[in-house]
């Protein structure tokens, strides 16, 4: 066999780069804690009413005793409900989604707001929203000929306005 | 020249997987108007996505799997200096794969299967779309099975000889199509035709989503293999020099074949049904493989340089300019490489287990397949086919200067529709929409670069024409073919003493088997001991 020495070098350069790229996405995972969306965790999409959590009642913006908030949402063909949802800049803010019909993809552009909701199982994503203003809520996997019309709507406002908005999210339990 | 079975087997495939491709560019062309919204007369959704499904799969199923065939044929034939082996099977496996692709082009057309090619359910087609795709895989295999066992036989005749590099190639991706192919197999077969049936209520889109990820990132390998095949065993002598590694080729098609496949679930970082560390281990995986393709970036760009350097040029970039940019196999690599370049950043960014959440399902993705797919690959298809067929038909290509402006077209084209298609992602378009009804300020800055995108792909559709007017027109020179022999590239130095391990079969076979166990094996049964709920079928 035979490697040239120009070979060598750059196979030493490539698994540099290699292990560079890699060093960032395990610095930013186990240190960071940036992870993609995956609680394996299963629903019955066809009994979604029937399900505590994804009950129509129960949709929408919720406080956690801690502060942070919880936002539960279903997707279906075509939107996503509650439409139109407005949350705190600069909070953590826990999405939990179910599809009740097919698969569904959802992003609000401009955010890392982004998951797959596959029939079956609940997404669950946390994030947080550094810039107020209005955000489009878009379904960004083909679910039928309406896939273009799947959109919802986010308002973000400044973490002031929504504490004097909602009084009991100081993080007191009140 | 070569056998007429041969050559008649090269030219029938080659010849579908074109009309498949011609037909397909005219859709694409509809597809950027129509979605641009500057055109009210055309907006439909149902003939936007029963278009876009029909495009996807003649390009991506149809295209890829008749020209590789068609390829592995002249190569096996002409490498191992031997016929085909039982050209009466080679016929049946080319007469199922065309029987499989009309199955399925049928409720394509009719807009019974407009669940695009990647036809994720439980959103259900026609079962026929289902049949036919499962028959035109199960055709290519029998592709497969002749080449590998070619490859055997050479191996018998000549022991102690290392297999010609471009057979050791296309014996590669045989092997790695086999094993590719297997997770939608397993898909279709146990999934989707019984559901489609009605035999089973209901399926997990889960476990199909698993599956088709299993399939999904080696799949590319395989279309982008025969490119690569030409880059490593035509580019060299076209260019006037020689090849600059033999073995580290060798190394890379093995790199190619072993690590492509454990690594799919990068398709899946978005997905809810399965944990992060698969997520994350596939993931290192991803970025492993991008070390076989950086190898054949130098070995290519050597073997270029050295060529150069043959033919005169001086100084550090001297011999670029010496290479001869008139040939459409020295031209097309080059643009090739070009787009590679731009395709392996954005892929780079794909790749990453974290900021694959800012471009998942965006316009950036078909922007980023189809500068490195329809691009990279499809250009080197065509130089390919400039190469062959004159060694197929015996007549000379109609004209050398129309294939050079074929492919300045293309490449031009495909950057003029891709570099948009990529900021409008980024900007947040989502892919696969057939309007923009968002109603956001956000939207305005979307509509310049859709005009672009019309621009590149008029330019595109004109080069494809292009194309088959110089391959019909070719059939009818009268001018003979100088030159019929095979031309593959000399290396610098013969590949000595290759270890036995590299060409085993068997043992590539089962470290591929372990590595899958590995990284699906726990993914896929998690799906038969977890409570899960399956999905019955909705229309579109
Ligand atoms: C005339 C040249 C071409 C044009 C104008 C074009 C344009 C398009 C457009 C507008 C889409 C729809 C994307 C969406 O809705 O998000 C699309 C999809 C697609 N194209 Fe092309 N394309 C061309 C050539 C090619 C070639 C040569 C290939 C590969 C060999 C290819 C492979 C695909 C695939 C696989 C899809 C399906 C994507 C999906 O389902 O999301 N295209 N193309
Ligand atoms: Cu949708
Ligand atoms: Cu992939």
């Amino acid at each position: 066999m035979h490697i040239d020495p120009l070979e060598k070098k750059w196979l030493y350069i490539t698994f540099g780069m290699v292990g560079l790229f890699l060093g960032a996405i395990f610095i930013s995972a186990l240190i960071s804690g940036i992870h993609p969306p995956s609680n394996v965790e299963t629903i019955d999409s066809a009994r979604l009413h029937l399900s505590e959590e994804f009950a129509e009642d129960n949709l929408g913006v919720k406080i956690q005793s801690d502060g942070s908030i919880r936002v539960t949402m279903v997707a279906g063909r075509y939107g996503f409900f509650p439409r139109h949802i407005t949350l705190p800049a600069d909070t953590t803010i826990t999405f939990r989604w179910a599809s009740i019909d097919v698969l569904h993809g959802v992003h609000m552009p401009m955010t890392n707001m982004s998951t797959m909701v596959v029939p079956g199982y609940v997404a669950e994503v946390t994030t947080e929203f550094p810039k107020p203003g209005d955000y489009p809520m878009l379904c960004n996997e083909y679910c039928g000929t309406g896939h273009d019309f799947m959109w919802s709507k986010v308002t973000v406002v400044d973490k002031q306005t929504w504490e004097r908005q909602h009084p009991s999210s100081k993080g007191d339990e009140s | 020249m070569i056998d007429s079975q041969t050559r008649n087997l090269t030219l029938w495939n080659l010849s579908v997987a074109f009309v498949a491709f011609v037909v397909a560019c005219f859709l694409g062309f509809y597809q950027v108007v129509e979605r641009s919204g500057l055109f009210e007369f055309l907006k439909s959704e149902r003939l936007y996505f029963t278009s876009v499904s029909t495009h996807g799969v003649l390009m991506a199923f149809v295209l890829t799997t008749f020209f590789i065939m068609g390829f592995g044929y002249y190569t096996a034939v002409t490498s191992l200096k031997r016929p085909v082996w039982k050209p009466a099977l080679a016929w049946a496996g080319f007469g199922l794969t065309l029987l499989g692709t009309v199955m399925a082009a049928i409720p394509l057309v009719a807009g019974k299967a407009s669940v695009l090619y990647t036809f994720y359910p439980p959103i259900q087609a026609s079962p026929w779309f289902y049949i036919g795709a499962a028959l035109l895989v199960v055709g290519s295999w029998v592709w497969c099975a002749i080449m590998v066992i070619m490859a055997v036989q050479w191996k018998k005749d000549n022991p102690g000889q290392p297999l010609p590099l471009a057979m050791y190639a296309t014996t590669a991706n045989a092997l790695l199509w086999l094993w590719t192919s297997a997770g939608v197999a397993m898909e279709v077969v146990f999934q989707l035709i019984p559901w489609s049936l009605g035999w089973m209520d209901a399926i997990d889109p889960g476990l199909s989503r698993t599956l088709f990820a299993w399939t999904l990132h080696p799949i590319v390998y395989f279309w982008l293999l025969p490119a690569y095949t030409a880059l490593y065993c035509f580019v060299p002598r076209a260019a006037g020099g020689y090849l600059f590694s033999d073995e580290m080729a060798r190394f890379a098609f093995l790199g190619l074949l072993v690590f492509s496949l454990p690594i799919g679930f990068h398709h899946l970082y978005m997905d809810p049904e399965q944990g992060s560390g698969w997520k994350l281990l596939h993931g290192v995986g991803t970025f492993l493989v991008t070390v076989p393709t950086l190898v054949t970036g130098f070995t290519v760009l050597a073997s270029m340089e050295i060529a150069g350097r043959l033919r005169g040029g001086k100084g550090l970039f001297g011999w670029i300019g010496a290479l001869p940019w008139s040939n459409p196999m020295v031209l097309a690599a080059i643009l090739a490489f070009l787009m590679l370049i731009l395709g392996g950043f954005g892929g780079i960014i794909n790749a990453s287990y974290a900021l694959n959440a800012m471009i998942h399902n965006t316009a950036w993705v078909p922007g980023h397949f189809h500068l490195i797919f329809a691009g990279t690959t499809i250009i080197m298809y065509f130089a390919i086919t400039y190469h062959l067929w004159p060694r197929l038909t015996g007549k000379a290509l109609y004209s050398n200067n129309l294939a050079l402006v074929q492919l300045w077209t293309w490449f031009v084209g495909m950057t003029m529709l891709s570099t948009p298609w990529h900021v409008l992602g980024l900007l947040g378009q989502p892919r696969r929409i057939s309007e923009v009804t968002y109603n956001s300020l956000l939207t305005l800055a979307w509509q310049p670069y859709e005009l672009f995108m019309i621009m590149g792909g008029a330019v595109l559709l004109g080069s494809a024409i292009l194309f088959a007017y110089l391959l019909i027109k070719s059939l009818g020179s009268t001018v003979a073919a100088s030159d019929l022999e095979p031309a593959y590239a000399e290396p610098i130095h013969a590949p000595r003493d290759l270890p036995g391990w590299v060409e085993n079969i068997k043992l590539w076979n089962v470290v591929i088997g372990a590595l899958m166990l590995l990284s699906f094996g726990y993914p896929i049964l998690q799906f038969f001991f977890l409570k899960t709920y399956d999905s019955i079928p909705w229309g579109y």
